[in-house]
């Protein structure tokens, strides 16, 4: 480098990442279908090698001996969690590197104020929401880990006083905010930015506590588009063009996905962060009355209904991936075809614990994309179809969204299996779903109920089919 | 300085608008690698990191090292998972 002066550097750099953000934007317009999604993964990879490269060019970096102790370290933990993690964890993962991307944004920020001398309140304003967002994704993002991968449980707590709790956190928050942006001669720095960071820390606990598991999608959501707001705000601290635009896309991305996922639950954000849903459905669920008697019926009995089915609708749910089923449920759907049936798959944007999770499973299965349909699609013509079989879902082709006021889930738009001409349920046993709701589906008249393991039950399926 | 952050927070809103265009486009089946590559976008924070860990100063060099390995975890395992799930999306 020593051949180009300082300013051909630094229009070298910007140039990159100018070239680095339009393959950012690129990358994720090729994500607007499957077929071109691939490729665009990796232009927006390319952007991020590009961006660091140049980087790494800069002529600010004096040491270059810790830099490549982080990049291998973190690049080793990286390419073995990518390649070793299964399909079903997923949710787990996007959580934890959301906490990830969190915490990296709050060490940036705090590098900066530690290594700044400058005081500069507009540095002190970015360097303070860095490190505020950062350490909010961060511990948010680690108990969302831990409620899905059941480490810790699920169960949305509650506690007496909790708004007071809450409010007199922000209130503190605000005042650092205050004392660190406006007041920095007054108290010592350091002492300030850690505060600070405890009080974020503190504040991520306190907002993903209330949150039950069934409300996991929103949140990880939520936490993603924090992770990209934390990286947007580290963009104004070290005033950089390609964090800024990055950032901003992620934020929007996380926003729009949380947005859609209420939507499907018919809930506001605002009654999803703060309500405890499943706490209160416990008392709604105990007046339930028995609404009537289950039929239960055998494989081979099922056998011959499918058999003769020219249209069947499969509804997958989260039972389906901790059954590791989609496997077989694949197998049994590519019989159905072959025996003429047209077969389709119904997802509801909330299946899973992500969005898209569903899908994700059902591709790793080598079920076509195509195949894979929206509730918006099959429910007006639900009436047509043979045979739905809803294999470990529960709330989401729960009719009481669409008949019972007092339901819980009343409103949520839900896969309208009760309208098609045999629903089987396959599902372990009659407890409730997720939610802990009871679901009407299971006693109306054309409803069948297969109890078992959902890989045992889809597989002897199979195994009618070919013997 | 002011002057470049109102340039910034241009750019910062231009931006939002275009991920608002970007990520509505993107169909609900491909929610999930859409999230984990988000992951990976956001460790774009490498940036920052590798400045502060190559700084020379024994405070700012510990933390952005830290930044460093916390933003390539994310930036490496972001991208590669999300190649993973994207190969197995295959039409028949």
């Amino acid at each position: 480098m020593n051949l180009l002066s300082n300013i051909d550097t630094s229009l070298l750099v910007n140039t990159a990442y100018i070239a680095a953000s339009i393959l950012f934007i690129v990358g994720l317009k090729m994500l607007g279908s499957p077929d071109t999604a691939r490729r665009g993964n990796l232009l927006s990879s390319t952007g991020m090698l590009l961006a660091v490269l140049v980087t790494l060019v800069d002529q600010s970096i004096i040491d270059y001996t810790w830099i490549l102790v982080g990049l291998i370290s973190g690049g080793i933990i990286g390419y073995v969690a990518a390649t070793k993690v299964q399909m079903t964890s997923m949710p787990e993962m996007v959580a934890i590197f959301n906490g990830f991307g969190g915490i990296a944004s709050l060490l940036v920020g705090s590098a900066e104020f530690v290594g700044n001398p400058i005081v500069n309140t507009a540095l002190y304003f970015a360097i303070y929401l860095t490190v505020l967002i950062g350490g909010v994704t961060f511990t948010g993002s680690l108990l969302a880990y831990a409620k899905l991968a059941e480490i810790v449980g699920g169960r949305p707590i509650l506690y007496k006083g909790q708004q007071i709790v809450n409010s007199l956190l922000l209130l503190m928050i605000a005042v650092i905010g205050v004392e660190m942006i406006f007041l920095q001669d007054l108290f010592n720095s350091y002492e300030t930015l850690l505060i600070l960071c405890g009080l974020a820390m503190l504040l991520g606990i306190l907002f993903v506590i209330p949150i039950g598991g069934a409300d996991m999608p929103v949140v990880i959501a939520l936490l993603n588009s924090f992770s990209g707001l934390a990286a947007c705000a580290a963009g104004f601290v070290i005033t950089n063009n390609v964090l800024i635009v990055a950032g901003a896309l992620v934020g929007a991305s996380g926003l729009i996905l949380t947005n859609i996922m209420c939507k499907a639950m018919n809930r506001s954000l605002a009654n999803v962060l703060f309500s405890g849903f499943g706490a209160v459905v416990k008392s709604a669920s105990e007046g339930a009355v028995e609404q009537g008697e289950v039929k239960p019926i055998n494989t081979a009995d099922a056998y011959l209904i499918l058999e003769a089915a020219s249209s069947v609708l499969i509804v997958p749910g989260y039972g389906m991936a901790v059954a590791q089923a989609q496997h077989a449920v694949r197998e049994l759907g590519e019989l159905l075809e072959a025996n003429g049936a047209e077969v389709k798959y119904a997802i509801h944007p909330v299946a899973g614990r992500m969005p898209g999770h569903m899908n994700v499973l059902l591709a790793e299965a080598n079920v076509s994309y195509d195949v894979l349909v929206e509730p918006d699609d099959v429910n007006p013509i639900m009436e047509t179809i043979d045979v739905c079989m809803v294999i470990g879902a529960n709330d989401v082709v729960n009719p009481d969204a669409k008949d019972n006021e007092n339901s819980p889930i009343y409103g949520m738009p839900i896969i309208e299996v009760n309208n098609s001409k045999t629903v089987f349920v396959l599902k372990r046993s009659m407890a409730a779903g997720f939610a802990g709701i009871q679901n009407p589906l299971f006693f109306k008249q054309n409803s069948r109920m297969i109890f078992g393991d959902a890989k045992e039950t889809v597989s002897s399926l199979v195994a009618e089919f070919k013997g | 300085m002011e002057g470049q952050i109102i340039l910034l927070l241009f750019i910062l809103i231009l931006s939002i608008f275009l991920g608002v265009e970007l990520i509505t486009k993107v169909p609900s089946t491909l929610h999930t690698p859409l999230m984990s590559g988000a992951n990976a976008i956001s460790g774009i924070t490498l940036v920052g990191a590798l400045l502060s860990s190559g700084s020379g100063e024994v405070l700012t060099t510990i933390l952005g090292t830290a930044a460093v390995f916390f933003a390539t975890i994310n930036v490496i395992g972001g991208y590669l998972v999300t190649n993973r799930m994207l190969s197995m999306f295959k039409k028949k």
